[in-house]
């Protein structure tokens, strides 16, 4: 799909907005769209992803503190002690599992899966995608699981 | 990068109020987004309370209001029945087709209406289609062959021609793609999801014979690739087509002839 014509096609499509394109205003989007939980997934898999890469960096400053020695150890475990760094830690935990949960639903579509029917009556199925509520659900339900799970450990009991 | 606010000319601003007429039974009130490109300025958004009784659907009310109220108010329909596919704009937060929303089917409260999301405003209700037609041609939506032409039509079997329903019913009215972020974000490179629905109707139609081409030209980091199955185009579409799974089509397909 190289012919000539194509190209001359594909400058149109690609091209810069002209100058009576300026002049004209751009519709609202995503201050006037309605949001529902597929979008807010989306959203919230971006800011996890984002979120996690920072953790990334917390975890190579505790790798450098525990290799630097006792003093830089303990700036590093006390700043993890503090409650910020608890709250810290929990955010995190959740972003790792939501990230992990929102994943695998993507795994599950680039298989074909979990799309709805191929068409549907709009009036009567209006499909807005609870798996999205499943997700953020259990990722939810998982963070408090470990957390209950480390606390006890922490408190010397069983698990 | 994606910028998430209009820029400064494009911030709507509070409009005209038309107050409804005495003895109106049934009162409800529309914003409706208005630019005139005469005029200039920035866009805004007047207000008429209009008198819904006897009416069914959001054209009506439309209607309505350019006859009775305002005939400045600009906007594109045709059939009136969902067949045509140019009154699509965003009603109450979604794209859909004015002519088949029903008043019964919008919340309480006031309604919005704005022209179709992210897209150049020529007047009022009426975007600028011009970039997505464009990119409709792009993939060439038309049958081709290589083999000699016969002495009559190119068959089809019943099951081949199943494999094109949820593809057919497409009538480009844009809204799944005017609802798409990533198509918000990447209007230049990424064709978004009608387009991509349409591209999937002819990759699967038995009677094409340039599928491989046609799959060479989507493999592309942004073409295709941009889709994250957001989902919005299948919430939105107002014909209840699937175009996030059509989408899914093209990308397995992709898959599974390099597997």
């Amino acid at each position: 799909m190289t012919d000539a014509w194509l190209r001359t096609l594909q400058a149109t499509i690609f091209r810069r907005n002209s100058n009576v394109a300026k002049a004209r205003p751009l519709s609202p989007h995503l201050g006037i769209y309605r949001w529902r939980v597929n979008m807010l997934q989306s959203t919230l898999h971006r800011l996890t992803g984002l979120f996690l890469c920072l953790g990334a960096l917390q975890v190579a400053w505790g790798l450098v503190a525990a290799a630097t020695g006792e003093v830089a150890w303990r700036v590093f475990a006390s700043f993890w002690d503090s409650w910020p760094g608890v709250a810290l830690l929990v955010l995190w935990t959740w972003s790792l599992l939501f990230h992990l949960c929102n994943g695998i639903q993507h795994l599950l579509r680039d298989m074909g899966m979990n799309f709805g029917p191929p068409t549907r009556d709009r009036a009567h199925n209006p499909v807005y995608w609870s798996t999205g509520w499943i997700v953020i659900g259990v990722s939810v339900a998982l963070t408090l699981l470990v957390w209950v799970i480390l606390i006890l450990r922490v408190s010397g009991g069983t698990p | 990068m994606a910028e998430f606010t209009l820029p400064k000319m494009s911030k709507v601003r509070k409009g005209k109020h038309h107050a409804a007429k005495p003895g109106a039974k049934n009162v409800r009130s529309f914003h409706v987004y208005r630019w005139d490109p005469d005029a200039g300025g920035n866009p805004r958004m007047d207000t008429y309370e209009v008198d819904v009784a006897g009416s069914a659907m959001v054209l009506d009310i439309l209607l309505k209001i350019k006859d009775e109220i305002d005939p400045t108010l600009t906007l594109r329909r045709s059939c009136r029945e969902g067949v045509c596919g140019s009154c699509s704009m965003n009603i109450d937060g979604e794209n859909t087709l004015a002519c088949t929303k029903g008043l019964d089917e919008l919340p309480q409260g006031p309604v919005s209406v704005y022209p179709l999301p992210h897209l150049p405003v020529v007047k009022d209700l009426v975007p600028d289609l011009r970039h997505f037609y464009a990119q409709y041609a792009s993939i060439q939506p038309w049958l081709q062959t290589q083999s000699a032409a016969g002495s009559r039509e190119r068959l089809q079997s019943p099951d081949d021609r199943k494999k094109l329903d949820g593809l057919y019913e497409c009538i480009l009215c844009a809204c799944c793609t005017a609802a798409c972020p990533s198509s918000w974000w990447n209007p230049d490179r990424f064709l978004g999801p009608a387009v991509l629905l349409q591209a999937n109707r002819w990759i699967v139609d038995s009677r094409d014979e340039a599928t491989g081409e046609r799959l060479d030209d989507l493999d592309d980091r942004f073409k295709l690739y941009r889709c994250h199955t957001i989902m919005n185009c299948t919430n939105t579409c107002p014909k209840g087509l699937n175009p996030a799974k059509a989408i899914a089509g093209i990308k397995q397909l992709l898959v599974s002839r390099t597997v």
